[in-house]
């Protein structure tokens, strides 16, 4: 390799007492170890929210099913679409983020650790406080304890005359204190990108993931805040007395939607480009060919972010807004599913004509490319909007976003997991037990989330806690319900894999993959300073360069 | 372990099989209802937006199929032709960065499948949504309630609840109907697959909606925008009557209520006790709006807006017990006694 | 146990090699942040003018904080110059010039704080009053809100001030306080019109 070595004593700490090493934690400000801290904490809720769906999908296994009461089962999809968009897929990829964009530009941490901290913990007292509700909050009977208005909280549902008590107040705080947390997570990844790259990382030679996490963060300040205001607003009504959204004194149920909206929709595609991002380190790796178009996909990102600011109501199809309105949204709608399209030519384009390794990373990618597909389509679908009056509001749509987030995102994770595990631990992930993984999962995926288009076809709403026998939905709910359980036991073989290999898996090494950003020119983990010396870069791809160089990519760009 | 070589081609079995199990689903969706009566079916149409909308949706899907098989198999194609092989091992592909001419072939496409889409739909939303009504529309006002549907005939003197009765409608000579949504109280949806499309029901923002069922029958459907915690049991049931069932069961519904001498008692109970406050029966002093009108009950098939039929057992239990039907409805449980409750049931049963 | 770590030799560094500074850029992406918070208020606030179904309008009880506005914009001006001073070590005129900053800043909330108690005791119009009612009192408490922030931030770097603890070592800091400070009368200059001059 190269005949400039040296040589760091890296002296692990003598064996600390554990209140110690629980302080050094809780300290933190290391972005890795922040970055750890969310994986970790978004774990935690994956599996609360998973068991929140479990216990929907039993309830929804026949038809007049009696395994929980009306009120617990609204506070099930309440808590779990809650938890899962704010406290598992936005924490998860704010890890993720934290850990590897400064690594990858060559920095030694983010531009401002203790806000990176602050962030966090904002964003993990938000989560506690949200599940406190099942504790703290109180409402009349039915309505339950913990918040139990869906997780978008329509007005006026979420008025104090229809969600009486604090079981609202819990959702709505927690996901104002988490909310700035992500705001505070944003700036620090917008700076950290902009002041600390290393030399010669000019924007076009950044790799694809600090791209699309640039983005990601420029798009979560204008996307969270919008939401954070309409629960400033909400508040305002619940508590001041005031009438934001209060029907009875002239105020609008459709602001709140728009308001919501306006937040919800880029929201979405605020946790894909972080995958998109995960997909396009991945796959060239695992083809061992660059990514095909790094220009056009950073181009395709940034319109993406753009375009995806102006395709809200398409939530609202169905709310009564005029012909012209409902034209406008179709034609945008339609037109996000340009820059989001190609992509998936550009990853195909990447794997085309190279030398392909399955290991479980680029399994999960290629599932993720097949599934994201689908996803895409049934939303061009529901963009037709007449074909939305009938869709929207039932297990279609249902069927549609856990496409996107499980099918797409959770698959994404997944094999960013397998990736980059190595890295951040010293040990690879057991490939036998990620396979077995990969299949429980994807049966377990396919069964439940194809299936589930079918219902939503024959008529099923969505938010119902049963349904009539005579509709011809109970077979297929129940093939759903069983798909969720493969789904959860291949979530224990996962969680397994974690644990087990943290203790018994292979020595990774620097550079386990071959692979070409700087992540992969330090140790394993890496040591607390990152990089001894502050490299410089004269490409996308440093390493590369470096193992090859006969035929450096400097030369081609 | 698998063992590697086999891996590739067992990926692609399984990935074929699931296309099979997928394909065959969407099919049978699509095939239409078999079954007598009419279901919830998307694709068994029997009113104009409901039949445009599947027009358009076929065209959709047929399209969105095609790209879904382009790009399907050239995903197959490349995961099968260029997956590593131990021959090659230590020896890098060439290192392609991308095609300025591929790539805008691949963006102009896409672009010109979303300008036939989109002109497709716009043709539809207008269709729809800018259909003028025609004089001699059958007019209908549809209030939603937590948890119950209120249906006014302002033209007729119409009020009563949960089952809609409308006119069917000869393509030759178009009767449609016309809806005008309303809310009492927070978002709902009116969702019959069969006849429409759904339209929302929100406080303050009037909508408005319309159907030509061309053929007879009861419909069903239910709220779609979830509106508390009995959202799923506030179900929807609308028969549509040839002409004379229509004109007959519009006459029925302009009279004033039944009065039976034999259920005297039963009507004193229901006007002592608070029933008044919520319930009007037509020609008496009963005239609570807050729940359904009761003027007619025995012209409905199901009580509770559709989570019980309509029987005298469950008239009963869902007076004495509203909790054992649908816990957490707003009518309240009315504590009377066996007696009172017995008189009152009769009365209501006489509410033809 | 030690482990050796091999930092690959990479290329000479650039010979120059800028970057923006942190501090700017974290601003301005606050300000972004804000100013979308912000947007959703006075589009709630524009979306809502003439729905009242009640109560006192706009023309009827709002009067035209000319001179107050004039001071807060003008504090600006001033702290504008305070940063300049700094940047040349005139510690002395900075310092006046930062504390006519917070003094005018201060005068405007007094002016919105007088303002709010003829509005609620001559009109009786509270938050709870009408539809009025409650988006003006979010929208000018919400920038009310903005401005108290800033002030008592600009009375910390006062207190450094006359300790002796400010000098041109600290004029990046400055220049990202004054960008808050700015984006605060630039919002004003957005409330104001939407409020005294649209809304009327």
């Amino acid at each position: 390799m190269s005949s400039n070595v040296i040589t760091v004593p890296v002296g692990q700490a003598e064996a600390r007492p554990w209140v110690d090493q629980l302080h050094q934690w809780l300290a933190t400000v290391d972005h890795k170890r922040l970055g750890i801290l969310y994986i970790g904490s978004a774990l935690l809720f994956l599996a609360v929210g998973g068991v929140e769906a479990l216990i929907i999908r039993i309830q929804l296994m026949h038809s007049h099913n009696n395994f929980v009461s009306p009120g617990v089962f609204n506070q099930m999809f309440t808590m779990h679409g809650t938890t899962m968009i704010f406290f598992v897929a936005m924490p998860v990829l704010f890890g993720f983020a934290n850990y590897l964009v400064p690594l990858m530009i060559g920095a030694r941490d983010m531009a401002f650790p203790r806000l990176n901290a602050f962030s966090f913990w904002l964003s993990f007292l938000g989560a506690l406080l949200l599940y406190f509700s099942f504790f703290g909050g109180s409402g009349l009977y039915g309505a339950g304890s913990a918040p139990d208005v869906g997780w978008w909280s329509y007005a006026p549902l979420g008025a104090r005359a229809f969600s009486p008590g604090h079981s609202s107040d819990y959702w709505t705080l927690a996901l104002l204190v988490s909310g700035f947390g992500s705001i505070g997570t944003a700036i620090n990844i917008i700076a950290t990108i902009l002041c600390l790259r290393c030399p010669g990382m000019k924007l076009n030679r950044m790799p694809l993931l600090v791209w699309m996490n640039l983005v990601m963060a420029g798009m979560v300040l204008i996307a969270i805040t919008p939401l954070s205001a309409a629960q400033i607003m909400l508040l305002i009504d619940r508590y001041l007395g005031g009438h934001f959204f209060d029907t009875q004194a002239g105020g609008s149920a459709v602001l709140w939607m728009h308001f919501f909206w306006i937040f919800g929709h880029p929201e979405v595609y605020v946790l894909i480009i972080p995958c998109f991002a995960f997909m396009s380190e991945i796959i060239p790796v695992f083809s061992r060919k660059p990514i095909f178009g790094y220009p056009v996909m950073v181009a395709a990102t940034v319109c993406i972010a753009f375009v995806s600011m102006s395709v809200w109501a398409h939530h609202m199809f169905t709310i009564g807004m005029n012909s012209y309105a409902n034209s406008f949204f179709t034609l945008t709608t339609m037109a996000v599913g340009i820059p989001t399209g190609i992509k998936i030519f550009n990853w195909i384009g990447t794997m085309w004509g190279g030398r392909i390794q399955f290991k479980t990373p680029m399994l999960f990618s290629i599932a993720f490319l097949f599934q994201f597909l689908i996803a895409g389509l049934t939303g061009i679908m529901m963009a037709a909007s007449p074909f939305d009056w009938q869709l929207s509001l039932s297990y279609f749509v249902v069927a549609h976003f856990h496409y996107v987030i499980v099918g797409g995102i959770l698959f994404a994770l997944f094999g960013a997991f397998y990736y980059w595990y190595p890295k951040m631990t010293g040990r690879m992930l057991s490939e036998r037990l990620g396979k077995w993984h990969f299949w429980l999962f994807l049966i377990g995926f396919h069964l439940t989330f194809d299936v589930m288009h079918i219902p939503g076809l024959l008529g099923m709403p969505r938010r119902i806690y049963t349904y009539e026998p005579g509709r011809g939905w109970d077979t297929l709910n129940l093939i759903v319900s069983i798909g969720a359980f493969i789904q959860a036991i291949a979530i224990l073989v996962f969680l397994t894999n974690l644990i087990i290999s943290y203790f018994k898996g292979a020595q990774a090494g620097n550079d386990p993959w071959d692979a070409w950003t700087l992540e992969w020119s330090i140790s394993s983990p890496p040591p607390a300073y990152n990089f001894a010396t502050v490299p410089t870069v004269a490409s996308r791809r440093p390493l590369w360069d470096l193992k090859h160089p006969e035929d450096p990519d400097s030369r081609y760009e | 372990m698998l063992p590697r070589r086999t891996k590739p081609s067992l990926w692609s079995g399984w990935q074929i099989v699931l296309l099979l199990f997928w394909s065959a689903s969407a099919l049978w969706a699509v095939a239409p209802d078999p079954a007598p009566g009419h279901g919830t079916n998307v694709f068994s149409p029997a009113s104009s937006p409901a039949k445009s909308i599947k027009d358009l949706s076929v065209f959709v899907l047929v399209i969105t199929g095609i790209i879904f098989l382009v790009v399907f198999v050239l995903l197959v194609y490349s995961v099968v032709k260029f997956r590593g092989r131990a021959a090659d091992a230590g020896r890098e592909p060439a290192q392609v960065y991308g095609s300025t001419q591929i790539e805008l072939a691949w963006t102009i496409i896409p672009t010109l499948i979303v300008v036939v889409l989109f002109l497709a739909t716009a043709r539809v939303i207008h269709a729809i949504q800018d259909a003028p009504e025609p004089v001699g529309a059958m007019e209908v006002t549809v209030i939603g309630h937590q948890y119950w549907w209120e249906f006014r005939y302002p033209k007729l003197g119409i009020v009563t609840a949960n089952e809609l009765h409308i006119p069917v409608s000869n393509p030759d000579h178009p009767t449609p109907t016309f809806l005008q949504l309303l809310s009492a109280d927070t978002d709902h949806s009116f969702w019959v697959p069969e006849l429409a499309g759904k339209t929302d029901l929100i406080p303050n923002h009037p909508n408005r909606m319309w159907m030509d069922p061309q053929s007879t029958g009861v419909f069903v459907g239910q709220c779609a925008q979830y509106c508390g915690i009995q959202h799923a049991k506030m179900l929807l049931r609308v028969s549509v009557d040839g002409p004379e069932d229509f004109a007959a069961w519009m006459r029925s519904q302009q009279k004033p209520a039944v009065e039976d001498s034999a259920a005297i008692a039963g009507r004193r109970v229901f006007e002592r006790n608070a029933c008044m406050n919520c319930h009007a029966v037509g020609g008496t002093s009963a005239d609570g709006r807050f729940g359904p009108d009761l003027t007619h009950l025995m012209s409905r098939a199901t009580i509770a807006a559709g989570a019980a039929e309509n029987t005298p057992d469950n008239l009963r239990l869902w007076i004495q017990n509203p909790k054992a039907i649908k816990p957490g409805s707003l009518m309240p449980a009315m504590q009377l006694s066996e007696a009172d409750l017995n008189a009152v049931v009769s009365y209501m049963e006489t509410l033809h | 146990m030690s482990a050796v770590t091999t930092t690959p030799s990479f290329p000479n560094p650039a010979a120059e090699w800028h970057l923006p500074s942190r501090g700017k850029v974290a601003m301005a992406g606050l300000i972004i942040a804000e100013s979308a918070i912000f947007t959703i208020f006075v589009v709630a606030y524009l979306f809502y003018l003439g729905k009242s179904i009640t109560g006192p309008t706009p023309r009827e009880v709002l009067e035209t904080p000319i001179f107050y506005t004039i001071c807060l914009l003008s504090s600006s001006l001033t702290i504008h110059l305070a940063a300049k001073s700094l940047e040349r070590d005139y510690t002395r005129l900075f310092l006046g010039f930062w504390l006519l900053t917070i003094a005018l800043g201060g005068a405007f909330l007094y002016g919105t704080a007088q303002e709010w108690r003829r509005l609620i005791y001559d009109h009786g119009l509270t938050i709870s009053t009408n539809l009025f009612g409650t988006t003006y009192y979010s929208l000018v408490g919400l920038h009310a809100f903005h401005v108290t922030a800033g002030l008592i931030m600009l009375s910390l770097v006062a207190i450094f001030g006359l300790t002796g603890r400010m000098g041109v070592s600290q004029s990046d800091r400055i220049a990202v306080l004054s960008m808050y400070w700015h984006f605060v009368d630039a919002v004003w200059v957005v409330v104001f019109t939407v409020v005294y001059v649209l809304g009327r």
